[in-house]
């Protein structure tokens, strides 16, 4: 185990990385913009360094200055938790340049995983399912109708370099692939700095369903079970579960072979997820992307096999052994995980704001990870997500009940949250039924 | 005359209209950029531009003036 450890992030994530280091005995530093100082993550470090101003880019973004806090702090790792570095290779190979332990894949890896068009082809050839889609960035309009017209429509346009659901968009003819076209590109370029655009068969009834593995110490690839997060708004997910009910044993059995392959592929270390397509009609699936991280939604694994999934990457980081018998990994029940966003519960619009009054819910079953107590301002300088409101019961029935009392309990006063969309969620056929797709959303919304 | 408002707090991304453009309802103004997403402001109304009380990079608060249309 490192002796101490900066935690590259912000909010609900960088919380979360602190409690389980200081369970270890590992000396937690925080890093902070000037947006963040009244943060709950702050105060709960052993040691916190101010890293610059609110904007991402002068403070969270910034390599240099996150390197300096570590030097300055003492810091003999680093955690990225997810987005802002966590995908950065260049600052993985910085951070091992400095003498630190990083937290995370090897920076190959990320890069190999990073490029989508590049992770497809190397997908292919490890005997991952791939869908029809571009084995070269799509330079055109032109070269983009001709590689359309092989796929065969409708096609989804994705950033190569992208993530997040930023940018992407589908086209179910001619004319609108050349109309979306351009519109992706620009984008691309502006949120990924690299314009490189593919095309991938666009599956018309999907669930998306991801399968989180570790990559241990000695090369050995596990998969710990999959994640439903076919709950989306604006290609952005709202709430997952496992086990997906949408998964029979049988696909559950490949899915998880597949990711173990995916793993092996780029000679994955630490935590990783594998994120799949299924397409509900023909049940069969297909590789999307790889997130070489941890999860938003990993505390939804955590319930049902009882594994410390952070913990686990600070072991793996340090070449250790992972403290449970992977052999003997049995998941137990079902959990599911609500985002609680500050945005308004009919439009999914933005809402900053200052917490006039925060109460949360707590009980057997229930586990909250917030970034946000009351008295603490909601900027509009990053994502908005204010806590997960996780829940596990002995099968889905249990947690389905106790996550509709738990949402009737959680009480944000101040901003605007979506806790009223996950009731409704919660009570709609459609989801509780079990039988839903990415479209689930919209159509509560049509 | 139609005052435009910002319905939350936000940066101004991306400027589109310039002041004594004429616009038509539906058009974008204003890009604004909150919590990692982008909203355009649009004109509720046609008519002239008469005023754009922001630039790129400046931050709004819910309710701030945004542009006039007449």
């Amino acid at each position: 185990m490192p002796a101490s450890v900066l935690v590259a992030n912000r909010g609900e994530i960088a919380r979360r990385v602190i409690r389980t280091a200081r369970q270890l005995g590992i000396r937690a530093i925080a890093v902070y913009s000037d947006a963040d100082q009244d943060l709950p993550f702050v105060a709960e470090a052993d040691q916190a360094v101010r890293i610059g101003p609110p904007q991402p880019a002068a403070s969270y973004l910034n390599v240099d200055a996150v390197l300096a806090a570590a030097a300055q702090a003492g810091a003999d790792s680093v955690h990225p938790g997810y987005g802002f570095l966590a995908e950065n290779a260049g600052f993985a190979a910085r951070v091992i340049g400095a003498g630190l332990t990083w937290v995370g894949p090897p920076p190959a890896a990320i890069e190999e995983m990073g490029d989508k068009i590049n992770a497809r082809n190397l997908m292919e050839r490890a005997g991952v399912p791939v869908s029809a889609g571009s084995r070269e960035p799509v330079a055109d309009v032109a070269a983009a109708l001709a590689e359309a017209d092989r796929i065969g429509y409708p096609v989804m346009i994705k950033a190569a370099a992208g993530g997040g659901g930023i940018g992407m968009s589908q086209a179910a003819s001619p004319a609108e692939l050349a109309a979306g076209f351009e519109t992706a590109r620009s984008r691309a370029e502006r949120f990924f700095a690299s314009p490189a655009i593919l095309l991938e068969r666009y599956v018309e009834r999907a669930r998306h369903v991801e399968v989180q593995i570790l990559g241990l110490a000695d090369g050995q690839v596990i998969a710990l079970g999959e994640r439903d997060c076919s709950v989306q708004r604006r290609h952005q997910k709202v709430a997952e579960e496992t086990p997906s009910p949408g998964v029979g044993a049988e696909l559950r059995a490949a899915m998880l072979a597949a990711a173990e392959l995916a793993g092996l592929a780029v000679d994955y270390r630490g935590a990783g997820t594998v994120e799949f397509l299924v397409d509900v009609e023909a049940r069969d699936f297909v590789f999307l992307e790889m997130n070489t991280r941890l999860q938003v939604e990993h505390p939804v694994t955590e319930l049902v096999t009882g594994i410390d999934l952070v913990q686990q990457q600070f072991l793996i980081a340090d070449g250790e052994q992972v403290s449970f018998d992977p052999a003997a990994v049995r998941p137990s029940g079902h959990a599911i995980e609500l985002r609680v966003y500050a945005e308004d519960p009919k439009r999914f619009l933005p809402s900053p704001g200052t917490i006039t009054s925060w109460s949360q819910p707590s009980g057997p079953g229930i586990r909250v990870d917030a970034g946000y107590l009351a008295g603490n301002t909601v900027t509009p300088f990053y994502d908005p997500l204010l806590a997960k409101l996780c829940v596990h019961g002995a099968d889905r029935a249990q947690a389905l009940r106790r996550a509709a009392a738990a949402v009737a309990e959680f009480e944000v006063a101040g901003p605007k949250t979506n806790l009223p969309f996950h009731a409704e969620l919660l009570a709609s056929a459609a989801f509780s039924s079990g039988d839903y797709d990415t479209g689930l959303i919209a159509r509560l919304r049509a | 005359m139609t005052q435009v408002r910002a319905e939350m707090v936000a940066n101004v991304w991306k400027v589109v209209a310039a002041e004594g453009d004429t616009v038509a309802d539906g058009d974008t103004l204003v890009i604004l950029e909150s919590m990692k997403m982008e909203i355009p402001v649009i004109a509720e109304e046609s008519g002239t531009l008469t005023q754009l009380a922001v630039a790129e990079g400046d931050v709004v608060q819910e309710g701030d003036l945004i542009a006039v249309i007449e």
